[in-house]
């Protein structure tokens, strides 16, 4: 099969159902000519012309609230918000707006299709206000849905669900990831949302991640094979609704869990994937629930303290063989 | 007055309707039977039927926690909205919105939004939609002088100037954010005089006078339907209740209040009506009637109505099914 990049998959899906569904338009800060900040929206300004790819000024909030305002006159709205941390400043239109809508009307909408796309992570030596992984906040929201891929096969299958959603969708693309080349296939498929994947089969312990710490995750796998150590790699794929079968499922089979997260160690989706399994499966527990983090700080931008203090591939491998044995 | 009888004296009616169900509200409240924050509009019926009067069914527009006359003077069922209001199931939001989130979409009105500021961005959304549609409708929000100072206010106007939007930004200055005075919020006199930074036309105008709103929502809606792009109007008027049910209001006087009573938009507009000749006493009496006998009936329907069944706790929150594909 084919290979690109996880940014091609993702102008893939964009182009695909923006080909479909004249519906679909995106808008953003610097998502025209220039492509996006970091290049994802590359062409399709060119392709779709100014009326379906609109750069915006810098103002997040009018971002947001076209969005819920045109998603519900039946448009289908894919804003972009270019750094996780920026929503910080459009919080609202996240939180209290656009996934209360339906709630608040007694469902006198139908639908409110709105697709957020951001991105989050470190490793670009961005320092504290352009590296950070907030989404277990948007994950406390009920009525948001939450996605965040792993690599360039579903970050295409999750964004075309995302974008035949109708609910507010926040699609999350970890900034490392982009480079990223994997097999995709050209035509389309479906990803459904809410449903993890196990990512590679095992049987002594399941490790639990998702984003870019899948793929450090599928790294400490590799390592602890060597070592005689069966790990079972499962990827949320979407953080809301979380799939709690498959996190039962497979802890039930190991008995010991590792769940990583590149966010800080203090509350986010460990905490809750911790939840989930101590609610189905704790009678199934040889082990307490490990759990790899990054440290409870701003994230620095000396390349010497962001790499020691952002979760990496040896601290995974070390939290496995804690409980392994 | 250039507007056929019929549709003044309809407006009238409008009038006295609002100030009825906003004061049988109050009087809710008093005797302890309405839960919840309750802000309501007496005094402000001039802007409520002054902007509704003219504008088109197939316009759109999102309105404050102040303006239940809002929604009914867009023609929505009184009955369903007193019954919201008292969170029954019978209510446009099955009773889950509220005084504060009561909408009615079948009529174009969004109502409120419980955070001040969003609604005039998510305006913007409302009238690019109408602007792909291209049937020259137009989007109109409606905000107080205190959400005047959020940063949405910027970030809306400069946008819907930017894109050319039939927009439609109304400011309802009533004086008063919460307890703050305007002039203590506030270093110029008036909130329109901001147009000018946006490029766009602002005009001030006495909010307690029916036709003169009417007027100028009429002229400014047609140049926006014209394609010339979006407009702030600031309507100067005052709110005879305090914030909220139940506030003691010690930021202002009793002469204050007195003097605001004086300019009466309903008096005023009757008074119109009655020295050009356009209606005598017997008629608006009739209309009066009229208004306060669909009231009776709503508050009977809203008794009668029934509490939501718990299931309502968690349904509307998840919208099922997908954008279907060839």
């Amino acid at each position: 099969m084919r290979e690109i990049t996880f940014s091609e998959a993702i102008r893939e899906a964009l182009r695909h159902e923006m080909k479909l569904d004249e519906k679909v338009f995106i808008f953003g800060e610097d998502v025209g000519a220039f492509g996006g900040c970091f290049g994802v929206t590359a062409g399709l300004f060119q392709e779709f012309g100014p009326d379906r790819v609109m750069d915006t000024p810098i103002s997040e909030s009018a971002i947001m609230g076209t969005a819920i305002g045109s998603s519900m006159m039946g448009l289908r709205p894919v804003p972009e918000i270019m750094f996780i941390d920026f929503t910080t400043v459009c919080f609202d239109y996240l939180t209290n707006q656009a996934p209360k809508v339906r709630y608040m009307c007694g469902g006198q909408l139908d639908k409110l299709p709105i697709v957020i796309r951001t991105t989050s992570g470190g490793w670009i030596r961005a320092a504290g206000q352009h590296s950070q992984s907030l989404e277990g906040w948007f994950t406390q929201v009920p009525g948001l849905k939450v996605v965040m891929p792993s690599s360039p096969h579903d970050a295409k299958g999750l964004l075309l669900a995302a974008l035949r959603d109708n609910n507010p969708v926040l699609y999350i693309e970890e900034k490392a990831l982009y480079a990223m080349k994997g097999p995709v296939p050209e035509e389309e498929y479906v990803i459904p949302l809410g449903q993890a994947e196990v990512k590679r089969p095992g049987t002594g312990i399941t490790l639990i991640s998702y984003a870019l710490m899948l793929n450090k995750c599928l790294a400490a796998a590799e390592a602890l094979a060597k070592d005689g150590i069966s790990a079972e790699v499962i990827d949320l794929r979407t953080l809301s609704p979380l799939d709690h079968e498959t996190l039962s499922k497979s802890v039930k089979k190991t008995h010991k869990a590792v769940v990583v997260q590149e966010a800080c160690e203090v509350a986010g989706m460990a905490a809750q994937v911790i939840k989930s399994l101590m609610d189905s499966s704790f009678s199934f527990l040889d082990a307490p629930i490990k759990t790899v983090a990054a440290g409870n700080t701003v994230i620095p931008f000396s390349p010497a303290l962001e790499d020691a203090m952002l979760p990496s591939e040896v601290m995974v491998i070390q939290a496995a063989k804690e409980i392994a044995a | 007055m250039e507007l056929p009888k019929e549709k003044l004296l309809e407006m009238y009616k409008t009038m006295v309707a609002i100030r009825g169900f906003e004061e049988s509200l109050a009087a809710a409240v008093t005797a302890g039977v309405l839960p919840g924050f309750v802000h309501l509009g007496v005094g402000q019926e001039a802007v409520h039927v002054g902007v509704c009067s003219a504008l088109r069914p197939s316009d759109w527009i999102s309105s404050t926690h102040r303006d239940h006359g809002i929604i009914l003077a867009r023609g929505a069922d009184i009955k369903r909205m007193r019954a919201e209001i008292f969170g029954k199931v019978t209510g446009y939001c099955k009773g889950k919105g509220g005084s504060m989130h009561l909408a009615a979409l079948d009529k174009h009105a969004t109502g409120c939004n419980g955070i001040l500021g969003p609604s005039q961005t998510i305006n913007l959304g409302i009238a690019l939609a109408l602007k792909k549609k291209k049937q020259a409708d137009i989007a109109v929000v409606m905000f107080g002088d205190g959400a005047a100072h959020r940063g949405e206010f910027h970030e809306a106007l400069n946008l819907a100037a930017c894109w050319k939007l039939p927009a439609l930004a109304i400011c309802v200055n009533n004086h008063y954010a919460i307890s703050v005075c305007f002039d203590d919020a506030c270093a110029v006199d008036d909130i329109a005089a901001r147009a000018a930074g946006y490029g766009m036309p602002g005009l001030v105008v006495d909010g307690n006078d029916v036709m003169a709103v009417h007027e100028a929502v009429s002229e400014t809606a047609k140049s926006i339907r014209a394609g010339k792009g979006p407009a702030l109007i600031e309507l100067k008027t005052a709110r005879w209740r305090g914030h909220f049910e139940g506030d003691p209001q010690p930021y202002r006087t009793p002469e204050q209040l007195e003097s605001d009573k004086k300019k009466d938009p309903i008096v005023r507009f009757s008074t119109q009506l009655l020295e050009q000749g356009v209606a005598t006493e017997a008629e608006l009496k009739v209309l009066q009637a009229q208004a306060g006998k669909e009231l009776q009936e709503a508050i009977e329907f809203t008794e009668k109505s029934a509490y939501p069944p718990l299931e309502e706790i968690y349904t509307d929150l998840i919208y099922e099914g997908r954008r279907e594909v060839r």
